[in-house]
């Protein structure tokens, strides 16, 4: 093991690299300040971005005419009353001059007769959504940015550095400590701004879209640096997940842009079209919101009408092959590898817990209410609401991540670092601990284990459906088992030390969780994505949202008005 | 939800560092017939034994291309490579420098902290 400290400085920090943290570097860096931009996976690879399948909404108007503000409305409707008006208001007036840009780049947007092709999605008023063909939207922007993260001369690259906790001096961030996921080597960085865009939460439910790097770092990082998250309830489930055959080597999400295409008719385990009950469209139609659409398939599986394995049946079956070939072309043989023809056989789909609504509470300019703390993409909470329109993931991730840098670059300048080594000692001994083994001895708590009953805790109690009992309950376990861990004496090491870095996942999941469940648990009401059986109906006195910090190492929430613009 | 029927599979792994003489351990898989290698080792991490190293993000989706490795002597993906009856021998890549266990050294030079800190 080698123990020897890395000490490294930058005007700014970024913390995770899909499409957010590599915006934000590039915007920083063209702004004028020095970046460094790690991730505990490899740059551009991991996290959200690379999974994307298809859609980003910006009213670029080149398939039919449109403008920034319908699709502000749409997202307004999505999100059932809780948007912040002023961070959805920037995301889709933004969005636009990011595709743009982006598409400047070399993206590879999607293009027929000159224009970019945009495809309807649910919940958007016009055809709006851009994409890169077959499915590669998350390759093709990852890569695109990769290339241009590479060319900046003045952003440095770390590969499988996981960040483990902020350092803090008098209410203002002066950088970060972290480890190098191969040899357990400490690394200190001292930066004049930190940009958190290490994604959502997905990871911590048993059924997800997550990559591994998606357990909630970015919440747990900032409420440790003493920021506040908002609207933390809200977890979106896309509501037709891949659930069988077993599929390989495709992200669960890509019925998705199937039926954007192709529309596909939806069917409970009778064979019955059923979304016509819970008051929305059919019929090979695709303009159900995603909440309701889950929650109808949970509904009818519930009711024993579920198929097989506990989902609906989605099916193409209508479809002639020649247009599935036209829609999806290379996409279809890598199906029938996977032992399906769609045209002879419905898949199974089920609800997936898919993206966070919540996260980081920032103001316009991206920053936190620790100086120099900044947020981006899927770790900033309130642009969404209630419930997130389909296509806003990634313009979000352009536009935060472009804001998020720029900002920081400006904070950073003139500034004198103010990194004080002593600092990080706290920090840097739990790391030390956990990293002063041989890797002889087993842990003395069975980290696996235990993220695997988290995993299973939050899909089945504090998932689609909850109640009272169920979130107490989640809560109470939450609680005990992150006591557990951050009291867990060391015991691990070795080269590529995955228990290390479970334990510092771990400890960033539970924090994560609890502050989901406790906001869950305080909303007596059903809202969007977050359903209570209990308080089946939507409170106008709700229409709120929920902050939660931590004092000292408790949470504390309160309900605070709307932002309107 | 239906009980899906599983199968038993055998997983003979490479384990240790570059200085150490590799051995073989072999794991008992449970799996349903169409998963991947990649489930397997994930389910070995689960349930038989935590210390395994091996690298991957993405889980499924074939997006992440870090779970590379040698499967009964052919470079795959472990995302992709599906679990058959019998035994199967995973190994590390060979033309990368091992780390660990299944872990080879896939990160480019440039963003490898010990580069960057030579800057």
């Amino acid at each position: 093991m080698k123990t020897d400290l890395v000490h490294l400085s930058t005007d700014v920090l970024v913390m995770g690299a899909g499409a957010a943290g590599m915006y934000a570097s590039v915007a920083a860096s063209r702004n004028g300040a020095d970046v460094i931009l790690v991730d505990k996976n490899l740059i551009g690879r991991g996290g959200a971005t690379i999974m994307a399948q298809m859609t980003v909404a910006a009213a670029v108007g080149e398939q039919e005419p449109d403008t920034w503000e319908g699709h502000y409305a749409d997202t307004l409707t999505a999100g059932r009353g809780l948007c912040n008006e002023r961070l959805a208001a920037i995301l889709c007036e933004e969005a636009v001059e990011r595709i743009h840009e982006m598409d400047g780049w070399g993206v590879g947007w999607a293009r027929e007769d000159g224009h970019m092709t945009q495809v309807m999605a649910p919940g958007h008023s016009v055809q709006r959504c851009v994409y890169v063909d077959f499915l590669n939207t998350g390759p093709a922007v990852a890569k695109c940015l990769r290339t241009k993260v590479a060319q900046g001369d003045n952003i440095r690259r770390i590969s499988g550095v996981g960040i483990t906790d902020l350092v803090v001096n008098d209410g203002t961030v002066t950088g970060a400590v972290g480890y190098n996921q191969e040899d357990g080597t400490p690394v200190t960085i001292a930066a004049k701004a930190v940009i958190l865009a290490g994604g959502g939460l997905t990871g911590i439910y048993r059924r997800n879209s997550a990559s591994l790097n998606m357990g909630g770092d970015s919440y747990a990082l900032a409420l440790r640096a003493g920021a506040e998250l908002t609207d933390m309830e809200f977890v979106q489930f896309f509501p037709i997940g891949h659930l069988a055959p077993r599929l390989v080597g495709m992200d669960p999400i890509m019925w998705d842009p199937f039926r954007y295409k192709l529309g596909g008719r939806l069917f409970n385990g009778k064979f019955e079209e059923f979304l016509h009950n819970y008051g929305e469209e059919d019929s090979g139609k695709y303009t159900a919101p995603r909440d309701i659409t889950s929650f109808a398939i949970m509904q009818e599986d519930a009711a024993g009408r579920g198929s097989p394995h506990g989902g609906a049946w989605l099916s193409f079956e209508h479809v002639p092959e020649d247009d599935l070939r036209a829609a999806f072309g290379p996409v279809i043989d890598r199906l029938l590898n996977n032992g399906i023809d769609l045209t002879k056989q419905g898949i199974e789909v089920s609800p997936i817990a898919h993206y966070h609504m919540g996260g980081v509470r920032v103001d316009e300019q991206m920053a936190t209410r620790v100086q120099g703390l900044y947020a981006a993409g899927e770790a900033v909470g309130g642009a969404n609401g209630a419930n997130r329109l389909s296509g806003n993931a990634i313009p979000e991730a352009f536009v935060f991540g472009e804001r998020a840098g720029r900002f920081a670059a400006a904070a950073a300048a003139g500034k004198s670092a103010a990194w004080e080594g002593a600092q990080a000692t706290e920090a840097l001994d739990r790391l030390a601990a956990r990293t002063s083994g041989d890797g002889s001895q087993p842990d003395s708590l069975d980290l696996p284990g235990m993220g695997k009953e988290l995993m299973s805790l939050m899909w089945d109690q504090v998932g689609l459906s909850r109640t009272h009992d169920t979130l107490s309950g989640a809560l109470s376990r939450i609680q005990e088992m992150r006591a557990a861990v951050e009291a867990m004496p060391p015991s691990s090491g070795g080269e590529f030390d995955l228990a290390l870095r479970g334990w510092y996942d771990l400890r960033a999941s539970l924090l994560t969780a609890e502050t989901v469940t406790l906001s869950a648990l305080n909303r007596t009401e059903s809202r969007g994505a977050h359903w209570r059986e209990d308080f089946p109906a939507n409170d106008p006195a709700f229409e709120t949202n929920q902050y939660i910090a931590l004092n000292g190492n408790d949470l504390e929430s309160a309900f605070v008005p709307v932002t309107h613009r | 939800m239906n009980d899906i029927q599983k199968e038993i599979m055998k997983l003979k792994v490479q384990r240790g560092g570059p200085e150490d003489e590799a051995r073989y351990d072999t794991f008992e898989v449970p799996y349903e017939p169409g998963a991947s290698v990649l489930d397997a080792l994930i389910w070995i991490r689960q349930e038989e034994d935590a210390s395994l190293a091996v690298r991957y993000a993405c889980i499924n989706a074939n997006a992440c291309k870090e779970c590379m490795v040698q499967v009964d002597g052919q470079v795959e993906y472990a995302c992709t490579a599906r679990l058959s009856a019998g035994t199967m021998t995973i190994e590390p890549l060979s033309n990368k420098r091992l780390i660990r266990d299944l872990v080879t050294d896939i990160v480019p030079p440039k963003e490898q902290l010990g580069e960057v800190n030579k800057k």
